[in-house]
């Protein structure tokens, strides 16, 4: 290959802040433009398939705290049902619409800080980040109120949630969910259609939906590129059916549109909390499980739309009380597939537009 | 154990595979669809390419080791017709399983297929860039094996790190 100047090798990270976490790129370059890339990944591997393996299934929960430590509750969620599946346990109405608003929450919290990132690539140093903290800060506190810890929430268990929300969160949530579109659309006047944001992602990362869908996208990568796939209308579960709201799409399918198919998951979010509260039935919260759950031989596969995508738990029982095989499908990780086809040819600023448009977390990356 | 909402059974999907790739059928329960190995590259671009069964996206693939065989498991997605397909392969060999990639139908397995080599061992012949991805070249062994209990004459801790010895740059 012609080269114009003489190609060389650049690295970034795995410390670097464009890289989110411990998570390498080996670069080559010509001049500014990528000839080739690589990702180096591991370093946050902590095995936890393997661990996994030798602990009960309620043992189990926390690692999916920690796999994906920015939507620890979608982790949480997506674990439960394949376990509840597998062993055919049967959840509360009450438990799974409290399901749906914390994972909802989640998905706030953690598009908030996807699309807070992605314009602090973009050159909008930290400052609509920080705004943003301010609805995911409040997320945490009703975390906090509920389940007492803020990322590493453990709060689902199989057949249920682990506590009622206490009395002083009913406010709370209803004053967010009052004030969050509102919020939204401060952060929309500032961001969309801002000329300098138009001019780093319009155009950048592009992925057509045929690539999209061979590469194994998902979440708003997928719908970034224009096709309408959503597992929560796709195979509803927790009772998503029952809720109003809509599949936003992109139409280029480039970074921007990625942000912006974020920003308006927010406001559907907000939609669905809204609607499951209102309709919060009482009732228990948990069903009672053993603690030492035997199920019957046989295997599970569960999913859900997490923030990053098909969040998938894939579990095998032996009929032993802990899991003979424990898998993640990690949407980080796979939605990483097509990174070749975005960063070679781009120039090098453009490529730290588009991995941050991936929104990866390396937590979830590596296991 | 009952299927996802929307799964298909594995004996519905048996038919038209039987039909378009002979012999590759082994085995179908009304949860998934075992295929032969060598025959699974065959399987999963009929299954790709057929208009009713629509099988676009590799949603996922790992191996579970059963102590004397890998079952390589494929879950495939129609987004179109809003159906799932489970597709096993089951390998026989423990020492140096191998069985065709699928990355020519799907580029969404070249990292699967590449974590699967790293963790299990399971070699996947025409993937293009087969290597460790979160361990290094070189690591003894394949962590999720189930005979994999201890790092070998390393126990506890791991041996120096990797690049300090071999003499291997690191890259």
């Amino acid at each position: 290959m012609t080269t114009a100047t003489e190609p060389y090798v650049l690295n970034i990270g795995p410390q670097h802040p464009s890289t989110h976490g411990v998570f390498r790129l080996r670069v080559v370059m010509d001049g500014e433009r990528i000839q080739d890339v690589e990702m180096v990944v591991g370093y946050l591997h902590r095995s936890m398939e393997k661990l996994a393996e030798e602990r009960t299934y309620t043992q189990n929960i926390p690692f999916t705290d920690r796999a994906d430590y920015l939507a620890a509750m979608s982790g949480n969620l997506g674990y439960c049902l394949a376990v509840e599946r597998l062993a055919g346990v049967e959840v509360p109405e009450r438990a799974s619409c409290l399901r749906v608003i914390f994972a909802e929450l989640q998905r706030i919290a953690s598009h908030s800080m996807a699309n807070g990132t992605f314009v602090n690539d973009a050159g909008a140093w930290q400052t609509p980040l920080m705004y943003m903290f301010r609805e995911r800060e409040r997320i945490l506190d009703l975390f906090e109120m509920t389940c007492g810890a803020r990322l590493t929430t453990n709060y689902m268990r199989i057949g249920g949630v682990a506590f009622d929300p206490p009395d002083e969160f009913y406010p709370a949530i209803e004053s967010l969910v009052d004030e969050l579109p509102e919020r939204i659309e401060e952060y929309a006047e500032l961001l969309v259609d801002n000329e300098i944001l138009l001019a780093r992602g319009r155009g950048v990362g592009v992925i057509s939906a045929e690539d999209a869908i061979n590469g194994s996208l998902a979440g708003p990568m997928l719908r970034g590129s224009g096709v309408p796939w959503d597992l929560r209308k796709a195979e509803p579960y927790c009772g998503y059916d029952r809720f109003d709201f809509e599949i936003p799409v992109g139409r280029q399918g480039d970074a921007y549109d990625r942000f912006l198919v974020r920003l308006e998951e927010v406001r559907q979010s907000t939609k669905i909390i809204r609607q499951a509260l209102d309709g919060l039935p009482s009732g228990p919260h948990k069903t009672q499980t053993p603690l030492a759950l035997r199920p019957d031989p046989g295997e599970a596969y569960a999913r859900v739309e997490g923030p990053r995508g098909e969040l998938g738990f894939y579990v095998v029982s032996d009929g032993g009380s802990a899991p003979f095989r424990f898998h993640i499908r990690a949407p980080s990780l796979i939605n990483l597939s097509l990174l070749r086809e975005m960063a070679i040819g781009a120039s090098l600023p453009d490529a730290i537009v588009a991995l941050g448009s991936v929104d990866i977390v390396v937590g979830e990356i590596d296991r | 154990m009952p299927a996802g909402p929307r799964q298909l059974s594995g004996e519905a999907v048996a038919a038209p595979i039987a039909a378009a790739v002979p012999d590759a059928i082994l085995r179908a329960t009304d949860e998934w669809v075992e295929v032969r190995p060598e025959r699974v590259a065959d399987v999963l671009r009929f299954l790709h390419d057929d208009a009713d069964l629509d099988a676009r996206q590799l949603s996922n693939l790992c191996a579970v080791d059963r102590h004397d065989r890998f079952e390589v498991v494929y879950h495939l997605q129609s987004l179109d017709r809003n159906h799932q397909i489970v597709v096993k392969a089951i390998v026989g060999e423990h020492e140096e399983p191998a069985l065709p990639s699928a990355t020519g139908v799907y580029k969404g397995a070249l990292l699967q297929e590449r974590e699967v080599y790293d963790l299990m061992g399971v070699r996947f012949e025409g993937h293009p860039d087969l290597r460790r991805m979160f361990l290094w070249e070189g690591y003894p062994g394949f962590p999720l094996r189930k005979d994999f209990l201890q790092i070998p004459e390393h126990h506890p801790g791991l041996p120096k790190f990797p690049f300090e010895e071999s003499g291997v740059q690191a890259r």
